[in-house]
């Protein structure tokens, strides 16, 4: 008999089989997660998702029996109380008719249910979102280099000398080579002049040699040598740009209601979700204003009331202010997303566009701006009139690509409203 | 063996090691060799871990299979149930080959691997080793070879037809591999490795000797034949055929007129494999109890031996009745007959009446009951019967009567069902060629060929389902499959459901001609 230990083998054996299930069964999956998302808590959005599917597209038929013509003859087993003759009514489900449940090479199912990962879950979701001029800045991205331990080398600098690999080689050689050590020749020395001492011509004679023998191999082989050196080596390496900031601007003014909030943090929640995907670290900030503007933390942002009027040029500022502050261009992709019920101090409206023209756009990547409605979905028909911010911001718009401007009256728009501003090319008001 | 090693336990604990493992198989291998007479192959066990073993569900249970996405669905079917804790992994699993290749998963206990030592690398070892099925129909020296070269050549095509070119074909022959068998042998015995090097030849021959002038040489004078000839050769190619031919994929890989070489090649692989399950459809009863009668066996031998502990016996026991629990009709576990169950019951049965007969079983089996050769007497069975034979030659009263088997008869034209027979001494015969009936594959699939081809006309393939019992076929599966059927055949399909008593055509199914 052989064993075979077959676990080290590489994983994922049958993923290409998988891969093409999915891609078969594309349709009905995205179809699935389009509705599974409308159903489920936005917080939910980043973990798997079980899935049924209907059967349509992936069955593999077969020549098979059809279970209600002809005669069929079944032998079962567990007679309790039947005698020959009896007449039993006839069963609804695949009861004495052999293993009719859901196999997946069986006829009778209508629905196909697994699971998906979370990655696949949310590649379906974001399968033709693509956030606009992400490929401009992935150029960039590879500028910052890291350097990484990579194992030692024999030439370097002496400030990267690793002595403790130096010392290790030279012991080494020194062993291996039979060099004296210092308190062998010190003995050595020692014995001789007693030996002189005590006037002992042999003994002399013979400490002499050894101590010269000593001596010359303490001098041809050095105590450290050129081939014991190491110098600890670094290796560059591109490191990707892969941090980004994100930040979130709301109005919580009065007239911000809990609805319109929600709608705002589905909304802030899907943005997170999509760089979460990008990016391998995401930093979120919340700046919220009333008629002044201030970093909170999430808590904060969604559920604590503010009373006061509506600047929303505080919160632009702010936000310049702690981009510059702690998140250079050079290292942070910056997105922002405003939420607001489009209310604004009249005056401010002018600030708000130069501020967002001038300084804020450059500076981001992609700043969506979603006016969240009363539930009521009037301002999407278009016959509502237009907000203050809304009129200001059409102003900014058609000058900056990677601006856009959105409308959500209730949950349900949210992630059709998420695609469009999303949607590859960039979709703009 | 020394008799003090003997009553030493040759393991303590669940934790398993490759010494261990070693030393138990050795000791079964003493036990089922000299003691139950086991003729196996020689064995390889393969530790996986548990997604490995998910892996091995999705294809089938082999340890290579070419790319297709049937089996990422599977294996995604499989793993919901996993993950959602409603199915178990099979504890092993074993593959037909020489040698023998036995998975047994990493978290199994050292009890576990015993058992599944016992069951997998012994019972199942032997039943492919010895069955006449297996022995006529499957080539246990060149199946793995066969499987690489399969994945590989299509692979191949993948890469110069694309993926969805092969898929296509795939897909088709898929839905007709059921039909893909030989059901008798009148062909020679399969040598997969010839197989393999015919394929690999042909295809070097075709890409050596291309010239692509010969597409541009007009046609031999066929057309000026007069009339009679022409006739005459149109009944010559039809007796080539040989129609009728209920191996669908077979005649669809040698006379399907469309299709290129490398789709010949396409469906012959799936038709090879569909003939490597062929015996294994057939016999699934008997090799699961022939599996599950040696592994009691030898773990009860293992026992009295003192070779296992008291506490291993136990975990054994609560495993191996839970495989061998059979849920009533009117249980809601219940789904058809348990092969483990009733497999090894009847195992257990016949080397009983062999050992302890009654006056019943002397009656029903003069030949073999009290002979005192239980072991000879299985070994015979698992050698020359398959699920049918099986339960008609040797399922007795007592069986009957243990399981409480009765027969139902389901007529769709009445209300009820009606219960024919049971348990009682009018009934024993009658459940018992019902039950081999319901085992037996020829009438559990539908009874599918080929009738005819209209070779002048529109080139129709004409198949003929022959209706027993007034069975007929799944609408919309047929149709499914019908629209596949014209995939490869490349021209318009007719189906007859046919009355196999009367002749008479009670439905027509047509798919035209593919776009």
């Amino acid at each position: 008999m052989n064993i075979v230990d077959r676990r080290p083998n590489p994983k994922g054996k049958s993923l290409s089989n998988r891969q093409r299930f999915l891609s078969r069964a594309r349709a009905e999956v995205k179809s699935a997660v389009q509705n599974a998302l409308r159903k489920r808590k936005v917080a939910d959005v980043e973990h798997g998702e079980k899935v049924a599917i209907p059967m349509r597209g992936i069955v593999e038929p077969a020549f098979n029996h059809s279970r209600r013509t002809g005669r069929n003859e079944h032998v079962v087993p567990g007679n309790k109380e039947y005698v020959r003759g009896d007449e039993i009514p006839r069963p609804t489900g695949g009861e004495g008719q052999g293993g009719s449940q859901g196999s997946p090479d069986g006829s009778g199912e209508d629905a196909f249910e697994f699971t998906l990962s979370k990655d696949e879950f949310l590649d379906m979701f974001f399968e033709d979102l693509e956030l606009p001029d992400l490929v401009k800045k992935s150029l960039r991205e590879t500028f910052a280099v890291d350097l990484q331990r990579a194992g030692y080398t024999v030439s370097g600098s002496p400030a990267n000398l690793s002595i403790r690999r130096t010392m290790r080689n030279s012991m080494a050689r020194r062993i291996s080579l039979r060099r004296p050590k210092q308190w062998e020749v010190e003995a050595l020395r020692a014995a001789l002049a007693e030996a002189r001492a005590r006037g002992d011509e042999g003994e002399v004679q013979r400490l002499t040699i050894d101590l010269e023998r000593a001596e010359f191999r303490s001098k041809i082989i050095p105590y450290i040598d050129p081939i014991d050196v190491r110098y600890n080596r670094f290796e560059r390496v591109p490191r990707p740009n892969t941090e980004a900031v994100m930040f979130c601007l709301m109005d919580v003014s009065g007239s911000m209601t809990e609805a319109m909030k929600d709608l705002a943090k589905r909304f802030f929640m899907l943005l997170h979700v999509f760089l979460v995907r990008r990016y391998r670290h995401v930093d979120v900030v919340f700046i919220r204003h009333t008629s002044t503007a201030e970093e909170v933390d999430e808590e904060t942002f969604f559920y604590s009331r503010e009373t006061g009027g509506t600047v929303v040029s505080t919160a632009l500022e702010k936000m310049l202010e702690i981009a510059r502050a702690r998140y250079p261009t050079d290292r942070w992709n910056i997105y922002a997303a405003q939420a607001s019920d489009g209310d604004n101090y009249g005056a401010d409206s002018g600030r708000c566009v130069s501020l967002l023209g001038g300084e804020v756009l450059p500076l981001c990547q992609y700043f969506a701006y979603v006016e969240v409605g009363d539930g009521m979905g009037g301002s999407l028909t278009g016959l509502a009139r237009d907000s203050d911010l809304w009129r200001a911001y059409s102003e900014v718009a058609p000058a900056h690509p990677h601006f856009a401007m959105r409308r959500v009256g209730d949950p349900s728009q949210i992630f059709s409203v998420f695609h469009e501003l999303f949607s590859k090319g960039g979709v703009r008001a | 063996m020394s008799r003090l090693e003997a009553t030493t336990p040759l393991f303590n604990g669940p934790n398993w090691d490759y010494g261990s493992l070693r030393q138990v198989y050795d000791a079964i291998e003493r036990i089922a060799v000299d003691e139950i007479g086991l003729d196996v192959y020689p064995v390889q066990v393969e530790v996986i871990t548990s997604e490995q073993m998910l892996d091995a569900y999705a294809s089938v249970g082999l340890p290579l299979m070419y790319h297709h996405w049937s089996f990422g669905k599977r294996f995604a079917f499989h793993e919901t149930l996993y993950r959602k804790g409603l199915q178990g992994l099979a504890y092993e699993i074993v593959i037909n080959s020489n040698p023998c290749i036995c998975y047994i998963m990493e978290e199994n206990s050292m009890t576990m691997q015993t058992l599944v030592m016992a069951h997998a690398a012994f019972g199942h070892n032997h039943f492919f080793k010895n069955n006449y099925l297996f022995r006529q129909w499957t080539d246990a020296n060149g199946i793995l070879d066969y499987l690489s070269f399969a994945r590989d050549y299509v692979a191949k095509c993948e890469e110069r037809h694309g993926v969805e070119a092969v898929e296509r074909v795939l897909d088709a022959a898929h839905a007709l591999k059921d039909h893909g068998v030989n059901r008798y042998a009148h062909r020679t015995k399969p040598n997969l490795a010839e197989e393999r090097r015919r394929a690999e030849e042909w295809q070097a021959h075709a890409e050596a000797t291309y010239n692509d002038l010969w597409r541009t040489v007009p046609g031999t004078g066929r057309d000026k034949e007069d009339p009679d000839a022409a006739e005459a050769r149109l009944q010559e190619i039809k007796r080539d055929l040989g129609l009728p031919e209920e191996n669908l994929l077979y005649l669809i890989e040698k006379r399907a007129p469309r299709l290129e070489d490398w789709q010949r090649e396409l469906v012959r692989i799936v038709r090879l494999i569909a003939q490597y399950f062929y015996p294994q459809k057939q016999t699934q009863m008997m090799n699961e109890g022939c599996a599950t009668f040696v592994h009691y066996e030898i773990m009860r031998r293992l026992h009295d031996k003192g070779m296992i502990t008291e506490g291993s016996m136990l975990e054994f026991l609560h495993s191996h009745s839970s495989v061998v629990f059979q849920p009533d009709f009117d249980d809601p576990r219940f789904s058809g007959l348990n092969p483990y169950a009733l497999g090894f019951a009847m195992m257990s049965d016949i080397r009983r009446l062999c050992e302890e007969p009654t006056e019943e079983d002397r009656a029903w089996f003069p030949d073999i009951a009290g002979n005192g050769d239980g072991y000879g007497v299985l070994r015979h069975a698992w050698a020359n019967y398959r699920d049918e034979s099986f339960v008609l030659q040797y399922l007795s009263p007592a069986m009957i009567r243990k399981f409480r088997l009765f027969h139902v008869s389901d007529d769709s034209t009445k209300p009820a069902l009606r219960v024919e027979a049971i348990h009682d001494d009018i009934g024993y015969r009658k459940i018992r060629t019902a039950l081999s009936r319901q085992y037996d594959l020829s009438r559990r699939e539908p009874d599918i060929q080929v009738v005819d081809v209209d070779l002048r006309g529109d080139r129709c393939l004409i198949l003929a389902h022959y209706v027993h019992n007034g069975v007929l076929l799944a609408e919309k599966s047929c149709r499914a499959v019908m629209r596949h059927v014209a995939v490869l055949w490349g021209y318009s399909v007719k189906l007859l459901e046919i009355d196999a008593a009367t002749d008479k055509t009670l439905k027509t199914y047509e798919v035209a001609q593919p776009g």
